[in-house]
């Protein structure tokens, strides 16, 4: 793997290893030493050109368990703001012996920049404006199987049901998720207000539910997704009360789904808009499983990126080491 | 000012083909015909294997100055354009300040007395190009401006752009529109469609362009005034053109060689050097703007040379200005879609008729006639190197490619200022 800038970079096969190698880090955190010194002696660098917390807090915990050095650049309080541009920004903090790149933009493409701008070093996409959020995505898939196997269900993806709910207009998840669940052999439907769709869906290996209760019932994953009304999505729908009304996931639709039907969510949660406060807190809905799986599966992907000459197969070994 | 004889060439123009020397003398054709003696002293240009015709006349060049000389200047601009086979180019208004007055249209029309080309000026249709009340437009054509525009943006106010119509029409000048609705342009960096979906990058549709040239043929229809559509990019825009010319409605329109020969597909990197305005299309958009050139729809090929400096080129796509250069691959990227003859009526005498031009520029190349003359290498291959390029600015999306057709020799009011693809000036 040279960079991680999009889920189709890493192609079916890709995705495997990642989940993997997530598998043997997601035992790393139940130790009593949750640390390995596997990336002893590199140094990873976070970008968040935009504010996040989640993201960051996850790629920094996994860069540590990893005994990586981890450098934090904040555009807030940077050099952007004296003018410097994004291109200097990247080559500064590069040239101070970087391995990796770890960066969130709000503007779609800027991990594909960055990597045409550095020398040596990997690129991460940690998030750009509404392109894609790859380990999200692959966290995601990381926890669906996960929560499948301990039902005693098929851990695998084929034929698997994912219903992607809300605004995936403006969303980076949905883009990754529609990506990542295709490519491991699953079935995805969209279900949203039409002004919420991308304006064409060509090419999208995707259906679009006409009905959204009829869709949950036949749903094996439902993803929902944020309503970004920081970014303007609340003017595409007349209100937040109607949008809930159409494409919440209200107590009533919830008992619509099966028992074993799983319902993500990338966070932050907004309670009582697109998920009703009683429906985040049943046991299906596995916000805060996703959160600690995040931590494993971003390991896997620094130590792909870094750490492994041979790929995956050195991994026993120097996890142990 | 020494003879010229331009020897060994197959002259085309307006008139058709036919094999002849031309002689030039004191800025003007002296004679036209078979095996012409060099007079003493006189300059020989090869023209063996070449097509000698009119001089091009670009119709819509951003030349940057005053305001951004760092990424072009009048001179610069002229010596790309030159070597693109100009021989006179229209400096579009939208510098800093704008062109909205006598004072900086006569500021660029000076520095153009000493540029390589030709530099014709078009003017402001509002001040600022703010849209909002008309720039002083009987002054500005008491200089010799006979087009005007507020290109980068369109006169987005339909009732004024009505009034700036009949003006127009009373002054005997062209209006040209940049034809986007801003409410529905709103935001968008790329064109709206299957990638901009994929790619997450906000789009704009056909529709902001549509919009506004739907409009402003009911004003056309209205007023009875001349207007002429700039870089028509979408499939509805032509044929609104195509039923507009049919009805008998006094309307030109021009298209962009990008939009002839790249698609929104190019985005696919997020290179910030592929954002221009309007936005590269979609391929059945791209099909439908060469159809237009072909059945006679679309009138012009016109640059939008829109120099940027490379800092300004390396930020985020949606963040960077849009705009790519133009003048010296031009002419090379309309022969890959168009037979030689149509590219040179598209980029020499229909231009030279809109831009007021044609008693000096467009030809025909025949005796008496002024001397504005290029020479052009229909076969000769060529790598475009974006570091070689005369312009001030590197932002070209052709860096690589290999063209057919390049400009051999440029003759300007009887100077040679492009000998063996080389510039002189």
């Amino acid at each position: 793997m040279t960079h991680l800038l999009s889920v189709a970079d890493l192609g079916r096969d890709g995705i495997d290893e990642v989940l993997r190698v997530a598998d043997a880090f997601a035992e790393v955190a139940r130790r009593p030493v949750r640390k390995v010194p596997t990336l002893r002696g590199k140094a990873i660098a976070t970008l968040f050109f935009e504010e996040s917390t989640r993201t960051r807090l996850s790629f920094e915990t996994a860069a540590k368990r990893l005994s990586a050095d981890v450098l934090s650049f904040a555009a807030a309080s940077s050099s952007l703001k004296k003018g410097e541009s994004l291109r200097d920004t990247v080559e500064t903090i590069e040239a101070m012996g970087i391995d990796a790149l770890v960066v969130r933009h709000s503007a779609a493409g800027v991990p594909q920049q960055v990597a045409r701008w550095v020398r040596s070093s990997k690129v991460v996409n940690a998030g750009d404006g509404w392109h894609e959020h790859p380990t999200q995505a692959l966290l995601d898939c990381f926890t669906v199987r996960q929560v499948r196997a301990e039902q005693g269900r098929d851990p695998r993806f084929e034929g698997l049901q994912v219903l992607v709910v809300g605004d995936v207009r403006h969303s980076r998840v949905a883009r990754s998720q529609v990506l990542a669940y295709s490519l491991l052999g699953a079935e995805v439907t969209l279900a949203a207000p039409a002004s919420l769709l991308p304006p064409s869906l060509e090419g999208w290996p995707v259906r679009v539910a006409e009905d959204l209760d009829g869709a949950l019932v036949e749903a094996d994953v439902v993803s929902l997704l944020r309503l970004q009304a920081e970014r303007g999505s609340g003017a595409f729908v007349p209100s937040l009360r109607e949008y809930t009304a159409g494409w919440g996931l209200t107590s009533r639709r919830a008992a619509l789904l099966a028992p074993t039907t799983i319902v993500t969510h990338p966070g932050p949660m907004v309670r009582g808009v697109e998920i009703a406060g009683d429906v985040a807190d049943l046991p299906q809905a596995v916000v805060t499983r996703q959160v600690t799986n995040g931590v494993a599966v971003r390991m896997a992907v620094l130590f792909l990126l870094l750490g492994a000459p041979g790929g995956a197969e050195g991994l026993g070994k120097e996890a142990d080491g | 000012m020494a003879d010229v004889l331009v020897r060994g060439g197959e002259v085309l123009d307006a008139g058709g083909r036919r094999r002849a020397d031309v002689l030039v003398a004191d800025a003007v054709v002296r004679a036209v015909g078979e095996g012409l003696e060099a007079p003493a002293g006189a300059t020989v240009l090869d023209a063996g294997g070449c097509v000698v015709a009119p001089g091009l006349v670009d119709l819509h060049a951003h030349l940057r100055q005053p305001g951004r000389e760092e990424t072009e200047t009048v001179e610069t601009a002229a010596r790309a354009a030159a070597l693109g086979g100009y021989t006179a180019i229209v400096a579009m208004p939208n510098t800093e300040p704008p062109l909205d007055s006598a004072g900086t249209a006569r500021e660029v029309l000076e520095l153009g007395r000493h540029a390589a080309v030709e530099v014709a000026v078009a003017g402001a249709i509002t001040v600022g190009r703010a849209g909002e009340r008309l720039a002083p437009m009987a002054e500005l054509a008491a200089l010799g401006v006979r087009l005007f525009t507020d290109d980068g943006t369109g006169v987005q106010d339909g009732a004024l752009m009505r009034r700036a119509l009949d003006y127009a029409r009373g002054l005997g000048v062209t209006l040209a529109q940049h034809c986007e609705d801003e409410r529905l342009a709103a935001g968008g960096a790329m064109h709206e469609g299957s990638w901009s979906s994929r790619l997450g990058i906000p789009g704009v549709p056909a529709a902001a362009e549509e919009a506004m040239v739907a409009r402003d043929l009911a004003l056309v229809r209205l007023t009875g005034a001349r207007l002429h559509f700039l870089h028509l990019s979408t499939a509805g825009s032509v044929e609104l053109v195509r039923r507009a010319k049919a009805e008998g409605l006094p309307v030109t329109a021009e298209a962009a060689p990008h939009h002839l020969v790249l698609t929104d597909a190019a985005v696919g990197g997020f290179d910030p050097v592929f954002r221009v305005n309007p936005p590269l299309r979609g391929e059945a958009d791209v099909a439908a703007v060469r159809a237009g050139l072909a059945d006679g729809t679309i009138d012009v090929v016109a640059t939008d040379h829109a120099p940027h400096a490379p800092e300004t080129k390396d930020v985020p796509f949606a963040e960077a200005p849009p705009g790519m250069l133009g003048l010296e691959t031009a002419l090379a990227v309309a022969l890959s879609v168009a037979p030689l003859e149509q590219v040179l009526a598209l980029m020499s005498w229909q231009p030279a008729a809109i831009a007021g031009l044609a008693d000096r520029h467009g030809g025909p190349v025949a005796e008496g006639r002024p001397a504005n003359l290029c020479v052009i290498d229909p076969a000769a291959t060529w790598q475009v190197d974006a570091g070689r390029l005369a312009s001030r600015s590197r932002n070209t999306p052709y860096d690589g490619w290999k063209l057919t057709g390049r400009v051999r020799h440029t003759v300007v009011a009887g100077v040679p200022v492009v000998v063996d693809a080389e510039a002189l000036r």
